[in-house]
């Protein structure tokens, strides 16, 4: 680590968890008035809220220029992480910082299905803090990058009309047409046929190079071991690894054998 | 081996210490307000398309479209009319009952439907929310720019029915704007204190429908005002004509019709309506601001 110096932080977790709330999961049996009015007489804590302690403790620091995977089996805390990092949960306790503002993007980022394609593309720009103008000029572009109209001219139909594979490619180009001094990618690559998908990864190249540095979440090793160095081993929401993406990979995949 | 996490302490620093000497900013750390309210004018594009799209995403699946705008007004009048004018043929206390009646109808209207969709503006966008970063106040405030629009239709059905009841048209019609202005700031301010507490206590929801079927009953949306004057005196008829909504209602009326008996001097209506508008506009907005980081929790 001779170049120390030259390396600067983009994002440091410091014994961040997160909590969430969920409500309305009623399970069986408590949704009769009799048993609402018996929870709130005893004073036992509502069913119908629940909390999720979803990320214990994790510490990391990630600098300009890395790309670093998360990694860990369904339901691990990986893409809470990411929505922390980025400022859209608060953390309970501990703290994130981050250099500027941190943009998640993830195929369940929700755009209105209602509209078009089109005017979805201005809508997200907009809410990523373009200006108009910043957008009449990309909005041609993001659509060529998605490929959407590539059968059919399908940017002025509904958005509902579109399927699974294309409406998480327009979310990915919109996201990725902006720069970002940090960019968190939520399972976004494992989506879209096998051209789109060469297509993005070398987008989060570019992107890359652009200074930025980028977390990316994903089942697919493969697109892990593409795109990232570094990696991040998430299980129960707790840190279990930290490392070069060969060592971590190597250990999280003797893991899942067990 | 791989567990490196300790890594991060290689410069020999706390993690805090780090992050100041580089100049991060902890994520989800709540801006002060003139920034904040910076943040929201640089939004003012997203605010506007977001009203725009809602508009059209909740009409677009209908077969007349935006025709709707003007249609639900107009039908809206047409139940009230026929059953007050036609059937029950109300007309005690107020010399044109209909066009007194439609005016608080609307107007009263135009506030409770901000409510209502400003209660739902954030656990309804919890998925825009979670996806994305502005300044959560471009949701209450793009609820209370569409129920404005809305209200323009309505207002010429408004006008169109005042008209045909047999009221002039007047200077005081110019009135109808200043008013519409300081009720549409006001409700934004409502619409954001709806929405923050419309998160956090999610049984609001639930009440909401009553709340606001008492309000309008005491803001005499239905009768004439001189039911309150005959039979309330005192500090309690005070209360009543603070209403916000009774001034907003009355002043409409004021500047609309002739020959209206109003619950105070226009001068004192007017007072009280800045009044709540700045108290309720500001207050809103603060207090909607104060919980801006917590809104993605759910």
């Amino acid at each position: 680590m001779a170049d120390l110096e030259k390396r600067v932080p983009t994002v440091i977790a410091d014994n961040a968890h997160v909590v969430y709330r969920i409500y309305g999961s009623v399970t069986a049996g408590s949704n009769t008035p009799v048993a609402s009015f018996k929870r709130i007489v005893t004073g036992k804590k509502s069913g119908a809220v629940r909390e999720v302690h979803a990320v214990k403790g994790v510490s990391f620091v990630a600098y300009r220029g890395e790309a670093i995977g998360l990694i860990g089996s369904n339901g691990s805390g990986k893409s809470t992480l990411l929505r922390a990092v980025a400022g859209l949960l608060p953390v309970e306790q501990g703290s994130i910082y981050a250099a500027g503002q941190p943009s998640l993007l993830g195929v369940n980022a929700a755009l209105m299905n209602d509209l078009s394609g089109e005017r979805n593309v201005t809508l997200g720009c907009l809410a990523m803090g373009m200006t108009p103008a910043e957008v009449k000029e990309q909005s041609a572009g993001i659509i060529e990058f998605s490929g959407i109209n590539e059968n059919g001219d399908f940017s002025s139909l509904p958005m509902r009309t579109y399927s699974s594979g294309m409406s998480a490619r327009l979310r990915f180009s919109i996201a990725a047409a902006k720069k970002h001094d940090v960019l968190l990618i939520d399972e976004a690559l494992a989506t879209g046929d096998a051209k789109f998908r060469r297509r993005s990864e070398q987008r989060v190249r570019d992107l890359r190079a652009e200074a930025g540095t980028v977390f990316l979440v994903s089942h697919s090793e493969q697109s892990i071991r593409d795109t990232c160095e570094r990696s991040i081993w998430l299980e129960k929401g707790a840190l279990r690894a930290d490392g070069p993406t060969e060592d971590v990979m190597k250990e999280y995949e003797a893991y899942m054998r067990k | 081996m791989a567990q490196t996490a300790v890594a991060e302490n290689d410069t020999g620093l706390p993690l805090k210490e780090l992050a100041r000497r580089n100049g991060l900013s902890a994520a989800g750390a709540l801006p002060s307000l003139p920034a904040y309210t910076r943040q929201l004018w640089a939004y003012r594009h997203f605010i506007a398309s977001y009203a725009n799209a809602k508009v059209s995403s909740s009409l677009g699946t209908t077969r007349l479209g935006m025709l709707w705008q003007v249609l639900t007004p107009v039908i809206n009048a047409a139940v009230y009319y026929v059953i007050f004018g036609v059937i029950i043929g109300t007309k005690d206390g107020a010399g044109n009952f209909i066009a007194y009646l439609c005016t608080g109808v609307f107007i009263f209207g135009f506030t409770q439907s901000t409510v209502q969709a400003g209660i739902n503006s954030i656990t309804g966008n919890l998925g825009l929310i979670r996806a994305l970063h502005f300044p959560r106040a471009s949701l209450p405030i793009s609820v209370a720019l569409i129920e404005a629009r809305n209200l323009i239709a309505a207002m010429v059905v408004l006008m169109t029915i005042v008209l045909f009841t047999g009221e002039p048209i007047t200077l005081e019609w110019l009135l109808v704007v200043p008013a519409l202005l300081l009720q549409s700031v006001f409700n934004a301010g409502l619409a954001m204190f709806a929405a923050r507490i419309g998160s956090k206590v999610t049984d609001l929801r639930q009440l909401i429908p009553f709340i606001m079927r008492m309000w309008m009953y005491s803001s005499a949306v239905l009768y004439p005002i001189t039911k309150f004057t005959n039979h309330v005196h005192g500090w309690k008829l005070d209360v009543l004509e603070a209403n916000p909504l009774l001034v907003f209602i009355e002043l409409m009326r004021h500047a609309l019709m002739e020959n209206v008996q109003l619950a105070g001097s226009p001068r004192r209506l007017w007072l009280e309506a800045a009044i709540w508008t700045l108290v309720v506009g500001a207050g809103g907005y603060i207090y909607f601001w104060r919980g801006e980081k917590g809104y993605g929790r759910g």
